[in-house]
């Protein structure tokens, strides 16, 4: 029973950053219609510059700035420089070009860094709070928790409540109409893919200590298994994507405590095919948003 | 008719999708605080011209000249600022925001917010009906209140051009001359210039003041509405009826 | 995507003839499909054969690699070029066929059987495990679209890797199996270079699956399958099967890369996880992109590039004088980071690939030359 809390817990965390990072892959399908295959490896370039910031300054939180300033920047990049140039009646050539991004940035990468594992540390504790004697939750927990809550917040806050934001759904939906309207609908699409890139750079922060540490392909199973979450909460659906990442966290953490973390990506397969076959909107889908 | 008079002049212009020019050398004047009916059968460029004032569609010759300016690479989100607004064919209502967020959307680019706010009021006073349904989605109001919605979000900006495309269409009667009747009051008292297509010929020249006909791709005949509506050996020349 | 585009009602309204295409060829061979490409197949053969004495072994050696990639090459072609289904997996299927020919060969040499049957059994079973997998992955792509296929597909990519460390006791986790294979037969004489003889059956392999892809993609069925590419509602209308031709694209592709994988098993005498990574599957998507996924000859450039290039990086990195560390930086990375650029820039700039760019030169080399 303890063991089934520890897990229980442990999945609520490990699903926060998910959420985080499907989150992110759901902001760019939203603007654009493309699922942004290189989220991982952009990801993980920002925790890198994150990292180089850390090392230099001895600060964490500096390296935590760094990491997310360089996820927007690196978001704006990705966009301006390649992704506006793709030609976007094919689903295919989007995701080959951004299987090419994730080719060219885990190179550099490896060039710069090198292909070990680097140590990635936490500003707060990993060492889990007890309840009584069950072990919950660690400060380190509690920091994620909060700051992919702060990160929700904000992104809904933005996207309901503010002209801009009001700007990017309209872009979104109806990007000619837009345009008419006086709305730069190009800058929208750029700060979409900053901001989703940024999210998804906070989420690799996040999990990156929990794992082996940081590596070129720290994030690949991370973006398989976020890519799964935002399925199942359907690709259109910030909520949905909250509500998937926190299951596919739980799921994914009794898989590991049980059966061992081996399986973990074969239960992610087995997940994703079992929602795509039998609820290939996903649990979120809003149908209404397709007739227009 | 002096220089200033005229707010919108187009001189040889073509345009067209792909290879194909569909526009051929259209030439078209329109006088401030007029409204001009773009006639023509299905397919005869109106839609396209419209699209290619606004932008929407990169002329490959001629001029367009707004306001005493040539519009040569000028942005389409940059038009608006100008005063022109464009209700594209269909409408364009997003259907995914509420009639509230369509609406603001129209004046989202405007420095004055206090005016733009009361644009705001004074369409939901002019539109009863959407005054009502704030909070529904685009995807929820009906085709005369979607088009009330257009017309209104234009407004929002307080246009010195309006291009209407199509607004009666799908729309009962009794609506086309309300919707007829506000572009001619619009017309006298803020001095609105409306460029209007429409298939609904006999409402459009009802409140027009000029006329042009097109067919394919061209201006066959620019003249006064009256005289299209009261001679009709010209009426059955070019509109058939 | 591709140069090569029909008109999707036209292969259900009319079983069109072979085309005509007697430019330099005699007359007898523009009427069989079947003939010409037995005919090209024989003649590549013959020089190929000739190719291997000339070449010293390890020449021979990346002659077999190009082989055995350009098996999955060819099928990757067919199910993105022809049939317009993204997989990202095709590195997991030939892991699939390598194991399979692995266990397979280790369990003949156990028993002590030995012979010349004891190759192409092996293979064939890899292949037939490989399309069996095929098909479970591509009954489930059938009902998936664009994105939702390349999620699935990338998960096997990553699943089936670790899925040798949960079965361990028959794959051996990370370290993987070795490979018993036999030395060349003793007819070919006592010294016979052992990579000479691998690139014979590599080739063979190749060779024939180039014949049968060819075939295929010009019949009924490979109609069918650049229909459903096009226009999935027309194909339907005009009477095809829309599930059932995706799912034969998949086996077929599947099986294709389970040969590969064999062959490279074969190859390297060895299987291991790290060899069968998402990288692979990776590669072997920008190898066909680049070489261009109109047609099977784009299959070829992309597996010659696949060896090639690692080859030029490296030698070209050896040209400036580096720090050992910086040059073991650069060594694995720096293809990587090539191909991926390469593959950005052909996506954007030259979506035919090598192939497509070959075509229109040779195009327009023709269109000038009545003028000279
Ligand atoms: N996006 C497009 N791509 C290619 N051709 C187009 C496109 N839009 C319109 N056309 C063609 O351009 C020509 C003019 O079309 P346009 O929409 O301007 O006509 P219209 O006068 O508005 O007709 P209607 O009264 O039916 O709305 C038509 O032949 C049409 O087929
Ligand atoms: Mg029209």
């Amino acid at each position: 029973m303890d063991r089934f809390v520890f897990l229980t817990f442990d999945g609520l965390s490990k699903g926060a950053v998910l959420a985080a990072f499907a989150l992110a892959l759901v902001l760019i399908w939203r603007a654009a219609r493309i699922v942004n295959f290189a989220q991982g490896a952009m990801a993980v370039a920002a925790a890198y510059a994150g990292y180089s910031v850390t090392s230099a300054t001895g600060s964490y939180w500096l390296g935590f700035a760094a990491a997310l300033v360089g996820g927007l920047l690196i978001g704006v990049v990705v966009e301006r420089a390649v992704m506006r140039f793709v030609d976007h009646s094919s689903p295919l050539s989007e995701v080959i070009v951004a299987l090419g991004l994730v080719l060219v940035v885990q190179a550099v990468l490896g060039m710069v860094y090198g292909n070990e594992f680097l140590p990635a540390g936490t500003p707060f504790s990993r060492n889990a709070l007890s309840v009584g004697d069950v072990p919950l939750l660690s400060r380190y927990d509690l920091f994620v928790f909060g700051a992919v809550l702060l990160v929700l917040l904000g992104l809904a806050l933005l996207f309901t409540r503010t002209s801009v934001g009001l700007r990017m759904r309209a872009s979104a939906f109806a990007p000619e109409v837009s345009r008419l309207l006086g709305v730069n609908v190009g800058g929208m699409l750029t700060l979409g893919w900053a901001l989703a890139s940024a999210v998804g750079a906070l989420a690799a922060l996040l999990v990156i200590p929990t794992e082996l540490g940081l590596h070129p392909h720290a994030m690949d199973l991370v973006f398989v298994s976020a890519f799964t979450a935002a399925v199942v909460g359907g690709l259109d659906s910030p909520p949905g994507a909250v509500v998937g990442g926190l299951t596919v966290g739980l799921i994914l953490s009794y898989v590991s405590g049980y059966l061992g973390s081996d399986v973990t990506p074969m239960a992610v397969l087995v997940l994703l095919l079992a929602v795509l076959l039998v609820r290939p909107g996903g649990l979120f889908s809003s149908t209404v948003a397709r007739q227009a | 008719m002096t220089a200033d008079d005229v707010i919108l002049q187009v001189k040889g212009l073509t345009a067209g999708y792909g290879a194909a020019p569909v526009l051929q050398e259209v030439d078209l004047t329109v006088r401030a605080g007029t409204i001009a009916a773009v006639l023509g059968a299905n397919g005869a460029g109106k839609t396209t011209l419209l699209r290619t004032l606004s932008g929407l569609v990169r002329p490959s010759g001629g001029e367009i000249v707004y306001g005493g300016q040539p519009l040569r690479d000028v942005p389409v989100e940059q038009l608006v600022r100008r005063g022109m607004a464009h209700v594209p064919e269909g409408r364009g209502v997003v259907a995914e925001l509420t009639v509230d967020e369509n609406l603001r959307l129209g004046g989202l680019w405007r420095r004055d917010r206090e005016d733009a706010a009361k644009a705001l009021t004074e369409v939901y006073e002019l539109f009863e009906p959407l005054a009502q349904r704030r909070r529904s989605a685009g995807h929820q109001l009906s085709g005369g209140e979607r088009q009330m919605l257009a017309l209104g979000r234009a407004l929002v900006a307080r246009p010195k051009l309006l291009l209407l495309d199509e607004p009666s269409l799908g729309l009962a009667p009794r609506v086309i001359a309300q919707i007829m009747a506000l572009l001619r009051q619009l017309r006298d008292s803020t001095g609105l210039t409306v460029l209007l297509v429409e298939q609904n010929v006999r409402s459009a020249l009802s409140v027009a003041d000029e006329a042009v006909v097109m067919s394919l791709g061209r201006i066959v005949t620019a003249t006064s509405a009256d005289r299209l509506r009261d001679d009709e050996e010209l009426r059955h020349a070019y509109l058939g009826f | 995507m591709s140069e090569q585009t029909i008109t999707p009602a036209a292969p259900a309204a009319a079983p069109a003839p072979a085309p005509k295409r007697s430019v330099a060829l005699p007359g007898f061979l523009s009427g069989s499909t079947l003939l010409r490409h037995l005919v090209l197949a024989v003649l590549a053969g013959v020089l190929l054969f000739l190719l291997t004495q000339q070449l010293d072994p390890f020449r021979n050696f990346q002659l077999a690699t190009v082989a055995a990639y350009l098996c999955a090459t060819a099928g990757l072609t067919l199910l993105v070029g022809m049939n317009g289904q993204l997989s990202l997996g095709h590195g997991a299927l030939m892991a699939v066929g390598a194991y399979t020919v692995a266990l397979a060969q280790n369990a003949f040499a156990d028993k002590g059987i030995t012979g010349n049957q004891v190759l192409p059994l092996s293979l064939a079973l890899g292949v037939l495990v490989t399309m069996a997998a095929g098909a479970v992955i591509g009954l489930a792509a059938a009902r998936l679209r664009g994105p939702y296929l390349a999620g699935v597909t990338l998960a096997v990519a990553v699943a089936v890797p670790a899925a040798t460390v949960t079965f361990d006791e028959t794959f051996n986790s990370e370290q993987g199996l070795s490979v018993a294979v036999e030395p060349p037969p003793l007819s070919l004489g006592l010294y016979f270079p052992n990579e000479r003889w691998q690139a014979w059956v590599a080739l063979t392999g190749a060779l024939l699956t180039m014949l049968l892809l060819a075939n295929l993609v010009r019949s009924r069925v490979g109609r069918n399958l650049r229909a459903v590419r096009d226009d999935e509602v027309a194909a339907r209308l005009a009477g095809i099967h829309v599930g059932r031709t995706q799912v034969l694209a998949f086996v077929v592709s599947a099986a294709s890369a389970g040969l590969g994988g064999g062959l490279m098993a074969l190859l390297a005498q060895s299987v291991s996880p790290g060899a069968f990574s998402l990288t692979l599957s990776l590669f072997l998507l920008m190898a066909v992109v680049i070489g261009g996924l109109g047609s099977l000859s784009g299959a070829v450039w992309g597996a010659v590039l696949l060896v090639a290039l690692p080859d030029l990086t490296h030698d070209s990195a050896q040209l400036v004088s580096l720090s050992p560390a910086v040059a073991q930086r650069l060594e694995g990375n720096l293809p990587l980071a090539v191909f991926g650029l390469t593959l950005i820039v052909v996506m954007i700039a030259a979506p035919g690939g090598v192939q497509g760019l070959l075509r229109r030169i040779g195009a327009r080399v023709r269109r000038r030359a009545p003028a000279r």
